[in-house]
């Protein structure tokens, strides 16, 4: 506790911003991860330098036991939502959610296996079906490239290969290319090479990690035997590396150019989510049943150095986001939890957190946290608020708009009702911006929301990338204040007829909100 | 003159290779003894008793004999890499109907390799029959003649059991050099991500042994066959040759019952695997270490280095795997070294020239060039059929669909060249109609659309040989002879042309003729596209030069070849769209996942257009706006508005 290190920035100042920020203290120590002993805590964070060859001990120990790994038990379908990064994969309309990298367009997997992709510039909204196309667990456009869009489902990848300039809504399946292999399945996490040339696709049942190149349908396995499968893969924007998390309670950094990678062997569980700073120098992930949020390092990539993933010994603590209580002018509210999926935006100013309460506990829920971020000279992590949709509305997955001018653009969907019946469950999306100034944080308007929750599907969508009206009041908005007035953010719908005909009065729709720089 | 450079090729060959075949060579040998000693443990099995299995078989590893078959085997690896190293190609040859095939499979070159083979195999499967002991040990066994009770005088009698050992193992090789053919094994495949040798090698062997033990079934199962009635042939012959008896006691293998031996079923097997698991070892690792990149230094540091440098490579005219290798090195450096990018944006010193990058540039345009010119004549003879076809008008039935007609139709289309006969080289006439480069169109890649209208005068066959080099293709002598005769069709020739036609008929409707002159459209496409790979890593190394130069180039040098090179690269693109329009291009062929044979050479052009694609977007993407800058045409102007919009 007394190490200081020296990257790390001297504990936050917190005066400016109120009760908030207790619960999301930014640690300005560097600990020695929680669960481990004095003498033998220091593996548990300590990287395998072994490449697998002498693994540490806890990985060791996690490797060999005799029982069935954890994924071998479950059905196919609890395995995804089990490690999907959706809060509620099982039950909420829409399952996953992707921006192209480089227009104002994105794409959702709805509960009823159609994808759809939505464009700023077009009325059309192709839907996309196919006969292979079951259980989508993650949607991924391909990087340098109008529209390829690749769908990881049950039984294999689906690439589907859309016309940009076309106005059908109903692509043919002989536009999807299909990418299976045996034994890898289901398929729950997708990455692409930042390159557009390679995609990455990880089953939790697969030891094996497939590169595929996905014109010639030829794939490469990346075997590393131990841990059991993987379910979750991160591509560094840079494209120097790639985090691929295990079912157990190991994870690895892979570098993307001779495929080596190094281990590293959590005590808690497995690592849950990541993400990778701009620059690929900094990974910050969260493992299972702990609420903190570690970082580490990485040396700056060099193409010259090959072969060497180059992560620093240790990783850090940067937050602590264990469960806190505090007043509100609305009363005694409880926020905090283990973490469920993380974004960094692209310029490295934001990062957007899922925090789940606890299932266990009362009262506390579901909540989205935004950090101010700095990544160079010293790496510095500042809570900056949390983001409510409506009464009940549960954030469900987060991205950032990936080529977003001014600023971060934020977009959270949620999920609104989650007592009901799972098919009947309408769900509530919104998308919200976080500012460049960071501080324009607020709920969306919930007047207007409450209006449109019974009302038809309306056919107005709103440009994310278009210029938005600048407001005054936006600004130091805390958690839990007054609805903001329709006027001070820039708002659109997007009715998602995904949920109609599952419950009958279910529209399923994303909100646009874009609060302005401030 | 030719004569030096012939010779600094081969000196740089060496260089390159040498160290690698030999490292190869050296790895298969070591792991020889490893095989033996599974096949040993494997071929006394005893499942009753374990420990007693172990010690034997323990024991026997130990022995002369072993110790012998292993230094015997040694020689027959090094045979068969050395056979590996002159067989290797990195473009590979796509045999486009199915008298190309047998054509192929009946040309001295793989005759002798099959031979060679079948050899090998023999020799192999003598190692396994020494080394299994019992019964299969020896070819002569000493035995009594039941017919002379009266003197039971010891006689050698062939052992029937090692005739078939032996001639299996001679089958398998000659399968194994037939499949080598067929399934290009040949075929150099350069890996879709850098992965370090062990682990490359550890990758691949579960799926060589299975390979191997599937194909050792099969093999096993058609030389029964074989044996079963052919068998007594051989067995005469070694019984006269030899004056060996035949052991009436014995049961004869060629009938239903002999050949139902569970055990002697499991050795040849056995023997089977052995012998495909060692070669294709030797395969494997001639495979990653060729395909091993390479680094090509940019910038010479000595005055001797200059002939290995990049972009002298790069522009003069290595073998083919030389080449390759050079431009796997370009997309490695354009991608990941920011140092080596460096260099290749620096200015020589004296004199302030960007050479590295002239060359460089020069050399994957020129490239790109000729793909586009390769694709256009393609086109062009494409459209010229369908057309000819229509005015002739008699040709017109035919079983297939109109792709293939216009495919098959390619070999008779041949006019007053020296391969116009149907008759003639297979390998020749599979391309020759297809890629007219010497049409008086060759050498104008502005605007294909011009082209596509202009009357196609003739064509000629003297088109491009893939397999050699891409250089000297262009035989514009003779374009200018041949293109002076045409211009005038004199009365023979109209002639000549009319009795071609009726020829052509007459064996069109003849069934067998067609059966072996039917052209796979899909196959005639593929071998279009054979040597994309090249392409497609001039298409990365390019682009990402390119896109690198936007932060990285100090002295603006890609700015001045930059309208070339975005002119090049959205011509290329329209024409390999257009290409794509064609019957049959843009359907896929299957996919073999997980197997041990490479079919990536298939699905080379999804691959090629890709990367086009791709390299264009990342262009556009890292220039934005000040792509309206660079002078382009109206119409790639207009192109790369679409492109900015990602709307391609």
């Amino acid at each position: 506790m007394a190490l200081l290190p020296a990257r790390l920035p001297p504990p936050t100042p917190l005066g400016a911003l109120q009760s908030i920020e207790r619960s999301l203290l930014c640690r300005g120590e560097k600990r020695r991860w929680k669960g481990a002993g004095a003498a033998k805590g220091s593996k548990g964070l300590q990287r395998d330098r072994s490449k697998g060859r002498r693994g540490g001990l806890s990985a060791r120990s996690a490797l060999t036991s005799p029982r069935l790994p954890p994924p071998l038990q479950l059905t196919s379908e609890d395995m995804i939502a089990a490690f999907s990064q959706a809060v509620d994969w099982a039950g909420c309309s829409i399952r996953a959610f992707a921006w192209h990298p480089h227009t104002s367009k994105f794409a959702v997997a709805l509960l009823d296996d159609s994808v759809r992709v939505y464009n700023s510039s077009s009325a059309t909204i192709p839907s996309l079906k196919h006969r292979l196309q079951r259980n989508v667990a993650a949607v991924a456009w391909k990087p340098l490239c109008a529209s390829i869009l690749a769908v990881a489902c049950q039984s294999c990848v689906l690439v589907w290969h859309l016309d940009p300039t076309s106005l059908s809504t109903r692509p043919s399946s002989g536009c999807a290319q299909v990418l299976s292999y045996p034994g890898h399945s289901p398929v729950t996490s997708l990455a692409w090479a930042p390159s557009g040339k390679l995609l990455l696709s990880a089953s939790p049942v697969d030891t094996a990690m497939l590169v595929w190149d996905v014109s010639t349908e030829n794939c490469v396995q990346l075997q590393w035997f131990g841990g059991g499968g993987v379910t979750f893969l991160a591509w560094s924007p840079d494209g120097s590396k790639v985090l691929a998390a295990t079912p157990s309670a190991v994870f690895k950094v892979w570098e993307a150019q001779m495929w080596t990678c190094e281990k590293w062997p959590t005590i808690k569980g497995r690592c849950q989510t990541g993400c990778w700073s701009p620059d690929g120098s900094r990974l910050l992930f969260t493992v299972l049943g702990e609420s903190v949020i570690y970082s580490l390092s990485f040396s700056e990539y060099r193409g010259d150095m090959q072969g060497q993933v180059g992560g620093s010994k240790t990783a850090s603590i940067v937050a602590d986001l264990s469960e806190t209580t505090f007043e509100t002018p609305y009363g005694e509210e409880r926020v905090g939890g283990a973490v469920q999926s993380m974004a960094w935006d692209p310029t490295g100013e934001r990062l957007a957190v899922i925090i789940r309460g606890d299932p266990r506990t009362a009262g506390t829920q579901t909540v989205v946290a935004v950090f101010r971020t700095r990544n160079s000279p010293v790496f510095e992590l500042l809570p900056c608020g949390f983001l409510r949709g409506e009464q009940s509305a549960e954030p469900q997955l987060i991205a950032f708009h990936p080529c977003f001018q001014k600023g971060a653009l934020l977009t959270v969907v949620s999920h609104g009702h989650i007592w009901r019946p799972r098919l009947s469950a309408p769900c509530q999306g919104l998308i919200a911006a976080a500012g460049g100034g960071g501080k324009a944080l607020g709920t969306p308007p919930r007047t207007a929301a409450a209006s449109r929750a019974a009302g038809q599907p309306q056919r107005q969508q709103e440009q994310p990338g278009c210029p938005h009206r600048p407001a005054a009041a936006a600004g130091g908005r805390e958690r839990g204040g007054g609805p903001c007035p329709p006027r001070d953010s820039w708002a659109g719908d997007v009715p998602l007829p995904g949920a109609a005909g599952m419950g009958g009065a279910g529209v399923a729709r994303l909100h646009l909100l874009l609060h302005p720089n401030v | 003159m030719e004569a030096a450079a012939a010779g600094r090729q081969r000196a740089l060959l060496r260089q390159v290779l040498g160290w690698r075949l030999a490292a190869a060579v050296a790895w298969s040998g070591l792991l020889l003894p490893v095989c033996t000693a599974a096949f040993v443990l494997l071929s006394g099995i005893q499942p009753l008793r374990p420990l007693r299995w172990l010690s034997d078989s323990f024991d026997d590893l130990y022995t002369s004999h072993v110790i012998f078959c292993i230094l015997l085997m040694s020689v027959v690896v090094l045979v068969i890499s050395v056979f590996n190293v002159e067989f290797y190609a990195v473009v590979p040859s796509i045999p486009c109907s199915r008298l190309a095939l047998i054509g192929k499979i009946i040309h001295p070159q793989q005759v002798i390799h099959s031979v060679a083979h079948a050899i090998m195999g023999m020799l192999v499967a003598w190692c396994a029959a020494v080394m299994t002991k019992g019964r299969f040990q020896f070819l002569a066994v000493p035995c009594t003649i039941s017919e002379s009770l009266n003197d039971a005088v010891p006689q050698m009698c062939l052992n029937e059991y090692h005739l078939f050992f032996l001639l299996s193992g001679a089958f398998m090789g000659y399968c194994y050099s037939l499949l080598y053919l067929i399934n290009n094994m040949n075929y150099l495949a350069f890996p879709i991500i850098q992965q370090y040798k062990y682990l490359r090698f550890r990758r691949s062997l579960p799926l060589l042994v299975k390979h191997s033990c599937v194909e050792s079934l099969y093999s096993v199962r058609n030389f029964c066959v074989a044996y079963y009635f052919f068998g007594y042939i051989p067995k005469m012959w070694i019984s006269t040759t030899m004056d060996l008896r035949i052991d009436s006691k014995l049961h004869p293998l060629d009938t239903l019952s002999g050949l139902l031996d569970l055990s002697l079923f499991y050795h040849v097997w056995l023997c089977g695997v052995f012998l495909l698991v060692t070669w294709y070892i030797a395969w494997l690792f001639f495979k990653i270490y060729a395909t091993e990149t390479h680094h090509f230094p940019v910038q010479p540091t000595f005055a001797e280095e200059t002939d290995q440098c990049l972009p002298k490579i790069l522009n003069s005219n290595p073998p083919l795997i030389i080449k390759f290798l050079a431009l796997q090195d370009l997309m490695l450096l354009s991608q990941y070294s920011p140092v080596r990018r460096q260099e290749v944006f620096s200015l020589s010193q004296p004199g302030g020239h960007p050479h590295n990058w002239t060359a460089i540039s020069r050399e994957c345009l020129s490239l790109l060039t000729d793909l586009t010119q390769r694709l256009i004549a393609q086109q062009e003879a494409a459209a010229a059929n369908g057309r000819a076809k229509q005015q002739v008008g008699e040709m017109k039935v035919s079983p297939q669909t109109p792709g293939a007609v216009v495919a098959e139709d390619i070999p008779f289309q041949l006019q007053r060249s020296d391969i116009g006969s149907p008759f003639s080289s297979p390998a020749l006439n599979c391309k020759a109609g297809i890629l007219d480069l010497s049409s008086p169109w060759h050498g104008s890649v502005q605007s294909p659309l011009v082209m596509r209208r202009g009357p196609k005068l003739w064509t000629s066959g003297s088109g491009l040989q893939m397999n050699g080099s891409h250089r000297e293709s262009f035989p514009v002598l003779s374009v200018a002879r041949v293109g002076s005769e045409a211009v005038q069709p004199s009365f023979i020739y109209t002639w000549l042309q009319n009795k071609q036609e009726q020829i052509k008929n007459f064996l069109s409707r003849r069934v067998l003729i067609m059966y072996f002159f039917s052209k796979h459209p899909e196959a005639s496409i593929q071998a279009v596209f054979s040597d994309a790979q090249m392409h497609i890593w001039a298409l990365e190394g390019l682009s990402h030069l390119v896109a690198a130069s936007f932060t990285e180039d100090q002295f603006g040098v890609v700015q001045t070849t930059l309208p070339a090179i975005l002119n090049t690269l959205l011509t290329l693109q329209e024409v390999v769209d257009r290409h794509f329009k064609l019957p049959h291009v843009s359907s896929k062929p299957p996919r073999s996942s997980g197997s041990l044979v490479d079919t990536s050479y298939k699905t080379l052009r999804f691959a090629l257009r890709a990367s086009l694609k791709t390299a264009l977007y990342r262009i556009t993407t890292v220039f934005g706006e000040h792509l309206n800058a660079v002078q382009v045409s109206t119409e790639h102007k207009k192109r790369l508005q679409q492109f900015l919009e990602y709307k391609e």
